[in-house]
């Protein structure tokens, strides 16, 4: 053992042991792949994606917004009520999507396609497969949340030029979502327990601010709502929608940057343990 | 990479220091390099454990370029996971393992760019058509697209799929479906092939057509490794074999070798019924070179089968049927193992 005190090489040994191994800087064959077959089967679930948050902003907005009226928006200014939860839908469906994509759409081709497994015999390694999976993931976010902005736009519910922002806000959205998404998914082995994903998703789509403000809870909820990734999501959006900022706006972004960086370590981690045991 | 060699080749150095010089393993594997036929896989002392099953227990082998190289073994032998450590996506608990002189857990992508994969189970892309498996699969080698499309034409005629280029992968056949999963393994050019089970699953038929593509393939120049539970298969396609029970290998040799070396020339099958066959041993003992006792019917191994039938009529006892044959891998399998190969 004593020739190995040259401790330094090891570790770079080590080190470029792991990388070398799982990545080859090929994503590009795995976005290639799923737009593909996109083209050929995914159409109507992409469509089906898109229609949701606008039949919702339709029934809750238009329909409930007739009763409500005009509430408060975040730099104070009265906003009709569609006006209000539009932004939070956005963010919903970017949540959504990247859910969608980074949880079923990766345990079917993890369990059932075994995609991954012949991919993982070719060039590429697990990080190609993942940064691929993920790009799709944010590209169809892009997509949905575009089209969304469009229909807000049509139906008046935007106030200020800020508001095209929220189109790359939603991708960094989708991107927090999807990098932690799979990296949970591959914990998943049956249907059942794909279910507890849903569990956690539809209490947090409907109590984090999204249909009215946060101020109605007791202030422990108010902490343990704010802890969550969507309210962060629904507040930063419903802020530029407006196109009021304030120093919140920063910690929102933040909350978005540090999910995504975690997220890809444990995604990563988790695809070597997988796929190269 | 060259200091961290360096230094892990200088520790084995110390340790094997003796008066006379041995030759290290690279200078081994330099050696081999020097002959005709460089070893393209080169395996010493290979083990997988998965907890406590050891799944590949200590196994060396080493297999020219050009050669058809067979693991023949019962199901959970150790077959699949030796395949997947030679494909890098199984890491080996402990040993060496250099494909084309890498090693292919710290170059994955590097070693399976020479690769061409054909799993156990098909895993076609279903959610693409024939030939976008092919140009898709390409992809991932980071092959250009003014390679990949006249590539994917003719293996879509190595394969005999030309007609199917645009159907959907669940419209073909189980043969078809292996076809175009060997195809789809040949688009990198590979100089090794891993064959894991091809043939399982498929009719008489499909298997002919399949060893037909894999013999040219072989005649072509490329490394075929592959792993059967089928002598008949093992027979026809390798040229060298190993014989793995329990992750261990049990023997090694060209078909003919292990035949000549393991059993006698010929067999003689006998069937007395299920309840004599255990009981007619002792009667049968002296006849040919040994015997086996199996639950459905008795093997008698001898140099000439029809006389050693002669001789067990001679002792007045009747089989309901008798079968004189060849001895085959099946029968070097049991005699070595005591065990049946096909379940």
């Amino acid at each position: 053992m004593s020739v190995l005190t040259d401790g330094h090489s090891a570790t770079d040994l080590a080190r470029e042991r792991k990388f070398g191994s799982l990545y080859s800087r090929n994503a590009k064959a795995v976005v290639g792949r799923g737009l593909m077959a996109a083209k050929s089967s995914t159409w109507l679930v992409m469509v089906s994606g898109f229609f949701e948050p606008v039949l919702f902003l339709l029934a809750m907005g238009v329909g409930m917004g007739s009763i409500v009226g005009t509430v408060q928006g975040p730099g104070g200014e009265e906003i009709s009520y569609a006006a209000y939860i539009a932004p939070a839908l956005l963010a919903v469906s970017a949540m959504n999507g990247a859910i969608y994509d980074s949880t079923w759409n990766v345990f079917f081709k993890m369990n059932f396609a075994k995609l991954y497994q012949g991919m993982l015999y070719t060039s590429l390694g697990p990080l190609d497969v993942a940064i691929g999976e993920i790009f799709l993931a944010l590209l169809r976010g892009l997509l949905y949340a575009t089209g969304f902005t469009a229909v807000m736009g049509v139906m008046g519910l935007l106030t200020s030029w800020w508001a095209i922002l929220v189109i790359p806000a939603s991708v960094l959205i989708a991107f927090g979502f999807a990098s932690f998404g799979m990296g949970i998914t591959s914990f998943m082995k049956t249907f059942q327990q794909m279910d507890w994903i849903n569990f956690f998703l539809l209490p947090m789509f409907l109590f984090s601010a999204t249909f009215y403000p946060l101020s109605v809870y007791p202030q422990v909820i108010q902490w343990f709502i704010q802890a969550m990734p969507l309210w962060h999501g629904v507040e930063l959006l419903r802020q530029i929608s407006v196109g009021s900022f304030s120093p919140a706006t920063a910690i929102h972004v933040g909350y978005y940057v540090l999910m995504i960086a975690l997220g890809i370590m444990l995604t990563t981690r988790r695809l070597r343990q997988l796929f190269l045991k | 990479m060259s200091v961290g060699t360096t230094s892990l080749l200088r520790v084995h150095n110390e340790a094997t220091r003796s008066p006379t010089p041995s030759p290290t393993p690279s200078e081994s594997l330099q050696s081999s390099l020097d002959m005709n036929r460089p070893s393209v896989i080169s395996a010493r002392n290979l083990t997988k454990a998965y907890g406590d099953l050891t799944a590949v227990d200590n196994i060396s082998f080493d297999v020219p370029a050009g050669e058809s190289f067979g693991l023949l073994g019962p199901n959970g032998a150790g077959k699949s996971t030796t395949m997947k450590m030679i494909g890098g996506v199984s890491q080996r608990t402990s040993g060496s393992l250099t494909i084309m002189g890498l090693d292919p857990e710290s170059h994955g992508p590097e070693v399976r760019a020479h690769l061409g994969v054909v799993p156990q189970q098909d895993n076609l892309d279903e959610e693409l058509k024939v030939r976008e498996n092919l140009i898709v699969y390409g992809r991932y080698f980071g092959l250009p697209l003014s390679y990949l499309k006249p590539k994917a034409d003719e293996l879509l005629e190595f394969a005999q799929l030309t007609d199917k280029a645009n159907s959907k992968v669940d419209a073909l056949s189980g043969g078809m479906k292996r076809r175009l999963t060997i195809a789809r393994s040949l688009i990198n050019e590979p100089r090794i092939l891993l064959l894991d089970e091809p043939t399982t699953g498929l009719d008489p038929q499909a298997r002919h057509i399949l060893w037909d593509r894999l013999f040219r393939l072989k005649e072509s120049g490329v490394t075929l490794i592959l792993t059967t539970h089928y002598m008949d298969e093992a027979e026809q396609l390798c040229d060298r074999l190993i014989v793995v029970d329990k992750g261990r290998i049990m023997a090694e040799g060209s078909p003919a070798t292990l035949i000549r070396e393991h059993s006698s020339r010929e067999v003689l099958e006998l069937r007395f019924g299920s309840e004599r066959n255990a009981s007619i041993g002792v009667e049968l003992q002296g006849i040919g070179e040994r015997l086996e006792t199996l639950p459905d019917r008795v093997l008698i191994y001898a140099h000439d089968g029809e006389a050693a039938l002669e001789q067990v009529t001679a002792r007045g006892l009747h089989p309901m049927t008798s079968l004189v044959r060849r001895s085959s891998l099946e029968d070097v399998f049991l005699r070595l193992t005591g065990r049946s190969l096909v379940d």
